[in-house]
């Protein structure tokens, strides 16, 4: 539509309709001081790099290393997770799912995309994405082959649907061959997606066990 | 593996999750504008404009709403519905109307036309070329 716009000069190509849109909005919030650039840049930076799932990973290791916080975790989880991180800021509950050798935890929101943000960070794309939100609990174990994952059909998979007031953590079951393994090097073992149950936590191959 | 749900064709086909990225590394936003749609709406709320259960409220509606959709873009975009709920929380609220966001939508694409190329975009280029803004009624 811009293709007859004539100047001597190469003027700049608008972005897209939904970008100028988004680009309005803020300018006119933070005209009005209803917001302010440096905040948003800050809510960006801290959810994108900063919290990430590196909060859930270290509560994962600590319970799978100290009994007395893994039993804190599941009961009062609350108070267990307040030494990692704020939670509740968006009037919400966090509970914690254990993977046992009966019981395959998967989470979902069906309704939007509701994700204990303050431990695992933003929710990735495919969280929000329709098939996940419809199929999760339609095809649980089909999803779960989307990831790479089999859970055997002696085990039973519960789909646990997040709400505005209620997220979920799954706990997974710590690896075979990690016996002697510290905290610190546990940390890195635990993934993203295996705390929301897509996918189980690996032993590791060999080579990876010391640094 | 191909798993086609013949008795719910309502169902988004599980095919559509193998072109997402699934890798634990993979990207929370697939654009910069939807970061900044995000980032705004957590720092509306933080403000007490509305409250986060107002907000989700809103957003589960609006996702239903474009669920609906004919329009593929809007049926499938999360950012899109989200956007949408973010325009609808900001009039309910009287925060923006929608009007207003549609003028500064026009004003900020006369502003792009109106800067050489490479240089940045200012709003007020909006309004430095008097024929395609006859009425010059921003004071910036």
């Amino acid at each position: 539509m811009n293709e007859q716009h004539s100047h001597d000069h190469e003027h700049t190509e608008p972005p897209s309709s939904t970008e100028l849109r988004v680009k309005s909005i803020e300018s006119l919030l933070v005209e009005k001081g209803l917001v302010n650039s440096e905040t948003i840049d800050k809510i960006i930076d801290t959810y994108e790099t900063k919290v990430g799932p590196n909060i859930g990973k270290a509560i994962i290791a600590r319970a799978w290393t100290d009994p007395q916080f893994k039993s804190d975790l599941l009961d009062k989880p609350d108070i267990a997770i307040s030494a990692f991180a704020e939670i509740g800021g968006q009037g919400e509950q966090i509970r914690v799912l254990e993977n046992t050798d009966q019981v395959h935890n998967l989470v979902v929101c069906t309704l939007c995309s509701c994700y204990p943000w303050p431990i695992l960070g933003l929710p990735p794309v495919w969280y929000k994405s329709a098939p996940y939100r419809s199929r999760a609990v339609a095809d649980p174990r089909g999803v779960l082959e989307q990831f790479g994952t089999t859970i055997p059909t002696n085990v039973e998979i519960r789909v646990w649907d997040s709400t505005s007031e209620m997220r979920y953590l799954v706990l997974p079951q710590r690896p075979e061959g990690t016996e002697n393994w510290t905290e610190e090097q546990l940390i890195k073992l635990v993934s993203r997606n295996s705390m929301i149950g897509v996918e189980i936590v690996n032993p590791p191959t060999m080579g990876t066990v010391n640094e | 593996m191909k798993i086609q749900d013949h008795k719910n064709p309502q169902l988004p086909n599980l095919d559509e999750l193998a072109m997402i990225p699934r890798d634990d590394s993979g990207p929370v936003f697939s654009e910069p504008w939807e970061a900044s749609a995000f980032a705004l709406v957590v720092q509306l709320s933080s403000e007490n404009y509305f409250t986060w259960q107002e907000w989700v409220k809103i957003l589960v509606e609006e996702i239903k709403e474009a669920n609906l959709s004919e329009n593929s873009y809007i049926r499938d975009h999360y950012y899109i519905h989200w956007l949408r709920a973010l325009e609808r929380i900001c009039n309910d609220k009287g925060l923006l109307s929608s009007t207003e966001i549609t003028t500064r939508e026009e004003d900020w694409r006369r502003a792009y036309l109106n800067t050489e190329h490479g240089k940045p975009v200012a709003l007020e280029a909006a309004f430095n070329n008097m024929q395609s803004s006859p009425d010059h009624k921003h004071e910036l």
